[in-house]
Parts: C-alpha cells; structure tokens; sequence
C-alpha cells in the first residue's frame, strides 16, 4: 500500500518539498542563512553539517516545528506556511525526531499508537480501544524494520536503540509523503543501522522523499542520492552522492582538510597494572568478568548495544551492584557510590550525558564543579570566585564554545556538552578514566578534539578505559580492545588483530561472514 | 558562535538577564502593599505592618524548611501535624514537673520540642529514602501519625501549659520585643538569613539543588542522593521545631486542631515564592515574600470591606493557581 493514499494529490514533475531562500533567527543570532534544497519523489537527500551548522533547525523548519524568519516553503510547488507539527503531518510531512520521545511507561504498541489509538467497530466499540489491533499493527511496524520486539513490552525494558527503533516504527504509520530522520543511527549498532538504511530504501522505492542527517559519512555515501554540506548556517555545497567520497564530505563540512581523525600516540604503556578487575559480576548483566588496565593505557571495551559494557562499568563504580574483587595499585577495593570511586580516582563518564551527566538547566560553572565540590570549599562556603576561575580554565584547555559563561548546559551543543563533562570529570583528578561513548552524536571535528584530549591524558600518565560501539575510534585510540558478548568478556584483541573483522566475529559470535 | 576562550570578552549582565521568576513575586508583594493602601488607610501603618509580618512567622518558618524539601525534588505534607505533635509534647513535657525551676524547665523544654522536631523530620527522611516510598504518600502517612498521636496524647481536648511561672517567663519569646522589632520577626530574618546561606552558598546547598534538578546526574556525580535528601526533612523538622517554640508562648495551649491545613500554607508560600515544585530551584527569600502575601491577603481582606473573610480560603487557592500561571508566562529564555 502507498503510504501517501490518503493524502490529498501534489503535482507531479516538481519537488515534493522544497525550501526557498530560507532564513532563521533566534533574537540576534542569525542560525541559518538563505538556504535552498529540495527533495523529490523517491529521493534521499543528506543533510550533513557540524553540530550547530544549522541542521537541526533546518529540519525543524521543514517539518513545522518552527517557523522561517525569511523565504518559503514549497509543497508540491504550491507555497505553504506550516503552522505546526500537526499541519506538517496533515500535508505528509513527518520528522524522526533525534530525541527518544516516547512514555517509558506504556508499552510498545500504546506507544506506537500513541494520539490515534485503534478501536473497536461498532457503536459501543467505538470508545473501546482496540489492543489485539494496536498489537498486531506495532508488530507488523517493527517488524519491517528488521527488529523483532514484543509489542506488550513496557517501552522502559527497552535498549536506547530498540527505543529509536519504535519512535521510526511510529512516525511510519503517520501517512507520510517526506519523512525527514534526524541522527536516526547515532545510537544504533551495525547491525540495526544496516536494518535502518534497508527500510529507508524500501520507503524510497515507495515514492517518498526522504531527508536525512547523519554524522555517519559512510552510511551517508551508502544511502543517499543527493547530499548537501551546511556549515555556520550556510549552505556551502549540494552535490549528487555520487560525485563525493567521504572524505571529500569531511573537507566541506570542516572547511578544512581532515588529514587524520585519530591522534598519533608512541604506545607507552607501563607494565604497571592500576586497576585489576577479578570474576567481577553485575547480576543480570554481566558476569565474571576480569580484566586489567596497565598505566597510561587506553583499553577498549567493543560490543553490541546489550552486551552489559554499560552496567560492567557502571557496577565497577558503584552504579550497581556488583559482585567480586578489584584491585587499584594492587590493594582491594570495593565501591558502594561514586563518592567513593572518585575518592579512589576513578571517574566515569555516562553515555547519556543529558540525563545522567550534565545539569542541563543549570549554568556551565555549576556543573564543572558539581563531582569536585570539596575542592572549592573556603571554610563551609563555596568559593564562587575559585569556581569561576576554574571554568576559565576549563573553557580554555578543553575549547569549550560558549557564547556566554553563564549560559546552561542545556544550551550548549552535544560536542561541547561532551567537553564539559569531560572537564567535569577531570577536576576530580582522576588516575583512571572510564568514557561511555565518548563521541555520541559529536560532529566529527569535535570528535578529533575529543580523541586528542584522550591521547593527552594518557600521555599524562592517566589510564583511560572507552566503551564504544564505534569500531573505528576504539581501532583509531586504542591499545588493546576486549570485546563483550551477551554479558561476558569473550576476547580481546591487539596489535594487527585489531580491525572490525576480528572485533565483529567476536561480538556476534558468527563469522564474519554470516554476521549480517 | 563566539569563541569565549579566545576573545575572552567581559559579558555586561543587562536588566535582561534578571530572571523574572526570583522578581515576580517582590513585585506581587509591592502590588498588594499598594492596593492594601487603597483599600484602608490604616493598612500601611507600621504597627499593622508588623502585626501582619509577625503573624506570618509561623508559616514564613515552616516554608524555609520547606523550601529546602521541595527543592531537593521532594514534598512534606507532615508539617502541619508536626507542628501539633511537637507543641504538645513540649507542653507535656512542661507540665511532666521533672524540673523544679522554671526557668530550667522551659530551656529544656525547648531542647525537647527541637529534638522531636529533628526525630520526626528524621523519620520522614528515612521512610522516603530507606523505605523508598514516594515523599507524598510517605509524609501523608506520618501526617496521621502525627495528628493521630497528638489527638491521643490531648485525648481529644487541649493540652494547655500549667504553670503560671512558666507561661510568664515564656511570653516574651512571642510578645516580646527587641529595639521595636518584634521577636518572631528576628526570628524569620535569622532562619532565612541561615537558610538562604546554606541553600546558596554551601556544598550541601549545591547538592540540595543538583539532587532537585536531575538525581541521576547527582548519583552519578558522587553525590549521596539519599544523605542529601534526607537532611532536607530533618531541616524541615527543625524549622517545624522553632515555629513551635514561637507558638507555644503565644497561646499556651494545643489540641488536635493546632496547625491544620499549614502544610498546604507552607507549600504555597514556597511556590508563590518562586521555588519549583518539580525541584532544581529554591528561592528562600521568596519563600518568606510568599508567606507574606499570604498573611497581608487576609489582612487586606479583614481591613476592607470588598470581600467576607469567610473567603479567605479560597482567595488563598486562586492565589497559587495564579502564581504558577505568572511563572509560567515567565520563563527564562
């Protein structure tokens, strides 16, 4: 079935969507300028940019969530203003939102319904929803997205990517002529990226336009046929897919050449082991794991999204409960909180830097200092000047972009969020640095930045452990990676076994052949 | 995007950056001092004035704990029963005749109502966070624990202070007077004044806040969530402690209606005032300007003749309702 057949016909021959001239401002602050792109029927067309290059608002312009300050849109060659979200559906304008915007509470298929629930037939039925229907309907939906997940799962069970999963399964059942996706694959494995980009070239074969973002420039090559570069709110090139390689879309998104995306580093790791971690367990999620962090050492912890990377670490901590022996500098230890992982210089970065990381509604001063307050103290009160002289500093050494100090956290881009946190955490003095996902959703100069800012710190002395479900970077920064499958530590690999082929064959536990 | 590092260019702070939301209910409070002018002319008098601000005292007190609570992301709803099971067992305690002097007796007297005050609030403390209980429910629990046990303890009548030495003696601490200033309007200043200092200016207050605004970026921080959390209860059972110290001397005597309906009282003052109720902001010098506009609306409403003060409950209703439609339309960009 089309997913267009209830709505109303556009001509044929021109743009289903198209943006004229477009402009957006925020107050002062110019965020896009001008900019002209359109999508036609059975088309993909990326978007790729830094973060704050304007994608984000570009889409949002697209799809009604805001309105231009300057130009027009175009549907179907007829000029439209949307006045909301809802208009944008009503013409077949859809948006995957980056942002996991589901009821952790309600269960897949009620979430999936979520606002048009199914009911029953009949007079009476008519105000009974309809479940077996919403159940059959969320099922079908997920399952052409190549995931198999229980519609009568609560939505809070779910993995981050799972989670992602649904928020697409639900925007498809919206009759839809231009789907727009928003980083749809910042965190999705291979497997269900591959899943993903199958689905997006079923709906393109459809007849839909599609939009889409991502900082993945490989996957962009693989999917898209058109791909426009915006940088500092400007559109600086539109080229067909074809004619550019990956790297060439780096270049222009950079404005420079990226010459090389990972720091070069003389491995010095000492024989000298930090941390030992000995049969340690996180019940549900991990089990007898051991392993050991050498000093100056960045090892990698790969794995699929489930494999228990996570809650490994987060057990480690004192996150969660966790069960067997560590040792740092060879003397047992045990950890109740982070207070106390902290006192014995371990750090940890959360993966979710907005929900577990970052006080996003509270100024950049506050958060720096939130996890090292006892460093600042003058009697029983917070010395504020000492606060403010140590933001200076961490805005300085960790190229943290702000427009202004006193701005939210909330307010910075993901790259920059990243750097505070990182700066955050490094006012504790860490010896030992844990870092999930260090470079979620970070455009890719940022990303430099961030890997640079780890060689240093291994330089420094300081041993450093990254949970990454990007093969590339932890091949990029690492010295050794260990791999985790269903729970347990399951390999590790170094030297010139370390490459995707090796890393993929033992998180999946199948040949690499067969891994799909 | 302005690179600060680089330019590191001064950001002057305009009349723009005053967050509206911490002024709001200053300006409220100026507002009503104007309309109260009009409504009587009495109303501005110096000595009105310090009536109406000392009458507020109790409330004003209560909300500063409160404050702390809600600010933290959690709720009390205890307080009000607190107030009457820690008055009387004070008063019981007073009449009990372990101390022969008078004096003596009243000092420890009020060493017991602040260490019932701290017991209770500890109490409220634990069940939210070791009990894992949700602060509404938990604190509606001990709100009937404490009304219960005080209805018990009055067997249904007063508990009323003895000793005419005693009462004498006490009087003071809320009749008194100190260079003209009313004791229980030193006593607001000296609460907030300690309050607003731990709030803003200590690591507890840090944490008190950063545990409101997000818990799980606070745990992950290092911070003991549940310590912080429940320090703001105790906190609160001390400040429900000092109310009682000023309202033990001013009536004498307690039943098992003392207090009724001041936890709603002092919730509304902290959110007129400003804080969040969704935790992540605490605005103690708010909280007092909230419990102020309470007491001069029933003051206006007494001195004119515009409304019955029969409504004095529902005025105080629409007030809250009002207060979050203003925060609302406020909000910081």
């Amino acid at each position: 079935m089309s997913p267009f057949a209830d709505l109303p016909p556009v001509n044929a021959g021109v743009p289903l969507l198209e943006a004229v001239g477009l402009s957006k401002s925020f107050g002062p602050v110019q965020v896009l300028k001008d900019i002209s792109l359109g999508v036609n029927a059975g088309e993909v067309h990326a978007i790729i940019g830094e973060n704050g290059a304007g994608k984000s608002t570009l889409m949002k312009l697209l799809s009604g969530h805001l309105q231009p300050t300057h130009g027009e849109l175009h549907i179907g060659g007829e000029t439209v203003a949307l006045t909301g979200p809802v208009d944008a559906e009503r013409r077949g304008i859809v948006l995957v939102h980056q942002e996991i915007l589901l009821a952790p509470d309600l269960t897949v298929a009620q979430n999936v319904y979520l606002g048009r629930e199914l009911h029953k037939p009949g007079l009476v039925g008519g105000i009974v929803v309809d479940d077996r229907a919403m159940n059959a309907g969320a099922r079908q939906a997920v399952r052409d997205l190549g995931a198999d997940i229980d519609p009568d799962v609560v939505v809070g069970r779910l993995s981050i990517a799972q989670r992602q999963l649904i928020q697409i399964a639900r925007v498809l059942l919206v009759p839809h002529r231009v789907v727009i996706f928003d980083e749809p694959t910042a965190s999705l494995t291979p497997v269900e990226t591959d899943a993903l980009l199958k689905v997006i070239t079923d709906i393109r074969a459809k007849g839909v336009g599609v939009f889409y973002i991502s900082h993945r420039l490989p996957e962009v090559k693989e999917i898209a046929d058109k791909v426009t570069v915006l940088r500092d709110g400007r559109l600086v090139a539109s080229h067909p897919a074809s004619e550019l390689e990956p790297v060439d879309m780096a270049r222009l998104m950079v404005g420079r050449d990226v010459a090389k995306l990972y720091p070069d580093r003389q491995a010095e790791t000492g024989r000298e082991t930090v941390l030992e971690v000995e049969d340690f367990s996180v019940p549900g999620y991990a089990q007898n794991a051991s392993f050991k962090l050498r000093k100056g050492e960045i090892l990698g912890f790969a794995g699929l999204v489930g494999a228990g990377r996570t809650e490994l670490m987060e057990g480690i901590v004192g996150l969660r409960p966790g069960r067997g022996a560590l040792r740092i500098g060879g003397k047992p230890a045990q950890f109740a909180n982070v207070d106390a992982s902290l006192k014995a210089g371990i750090a940890y970065l959360s993966e979710d830097r907005k929900g577990k990381g970052l006080l996003l509604t509270e100024d950049l001063r506050i958060n720096l200092t939130l996890a090292s307050l006892d460093r600042f103290q003058r009697g029983i009160q917070i010395d504020s000047a000492r606060e403010r002289a140590a933001l200076d500093k961490a805005i300085a050494e960790f190229d943290i972009r702000a427009s202004r100090k006193d701005m939210l956290a909330g307010q910075l881009s993901g790259g920059n969020q990243q750097k505070l946190l990182l700066a955050k955490m490094m006012m504790t003095d860490p010896g030992i640095i844990i870092i999930d996902e260090p470079t979620r959703g970070i455009d890719i100069g940022t990303k430099e930045q961030i890997y640079k800012f780890i060689a240093e710190l291994s330089a420094q002395g300081r041993s450093i452990i990254v949970v990454s479900s990007e093969m590339q970077e932890l091949i990029g920064i690492c010295d050794r990676i260990v791999v985790m499958r269903g729970g347990r530590l399951v390999g590790e690999v170094a030297g010139e076994h370390m490459n995707e082929n090796e890393i993929v064959v033992l998180a999946t536990g199948v040949k690499s052949g067969e891994a799909a | 995007m302005t690179d600060l590092a680089a330019t590191n260019q001064k950001v002057r702070k305009s009349w723009k950056d005053i967050d509206l939301r911490a002024v709001a209910p200053f300006v409220a409070l100026a507002l009503l001092l104007v309309l109260g002018a009009f409504a009587n002319p009495n109303f501005l008098g110096i000595d009105n004035l310090l009536n109406v601000i000392t009458r507020s005292a109790f409330i004003a007190i209560i909300a500063i704990g409160a404050t702390f609570v809600i600010a933290s992301g959690g709720l009390d709803l205890s307080v009000g029963s607190m107030v009457a099971f820690v008055a009387s067992l004070m008063i019981l305690f007073m009449n009990s005749g372990l101390i022969a002097d008078s004096a003596l007796m009243l000092f420890a007297a009020m060493g017991v109502a602040v260490l019932v005050g701290l017991a209770c609030g500890l109490a409220n403390g634990l069940v939210t966070t070791v009990g894992r209980i949700e602060p509404f429910i938990a604190t509606l629990g001990t709100m009937g624990i404490y009304r219960g046990l005080t209805t018990w303890l009055s067997q249904g009548g007063a508990i009323t202070v003895k000793s005419p030495e005693i009462q004498t003696l006490y009087r003071p601490a809320y009749f008194g007077a100190v260079l003209g200033v009313p004791v229980p309007i030193i006593v607001i200043a000296a609460v907030a004044l300690i309050g607003a200092f731990i709030l803003h200016r200590t690591r507890y207050g840090r944490h008190v806040l950063a545990v409101g605004s997000n818990e799980d970026v606070a745990r992950y921080s290092g911070i003991p969530v549940d310590r912080v959390r429940t320090v703001t209860y105790i906190i609160q059972g001390l400040c429900v402690a000092v109310a009682c110290l000023l309202y033990v001397p001013r009536l004498g005597s307690t039943s098992a209606t003392t207090g009724l309906m001041w936890e709603l009282q002092a919730i509304t003052a902290v959110v007129v005032g400003g804080t969040a109720l969704r935790g992540g902001v605490g605005r103690i010098w708010g909280t007092v300007c909230g419990a102020f506009i309470l007491e001069i609306v029933g003051n206006i409403m007494l001195l004119s003749n515009f409304v019955s003060e029969y409504l004095i409950g529902a005025i105080q209703g629409a007030i809250i309702i009002i207060a979050m439609l203003v925060q609302r339309s406020l909000v910081r960009k």
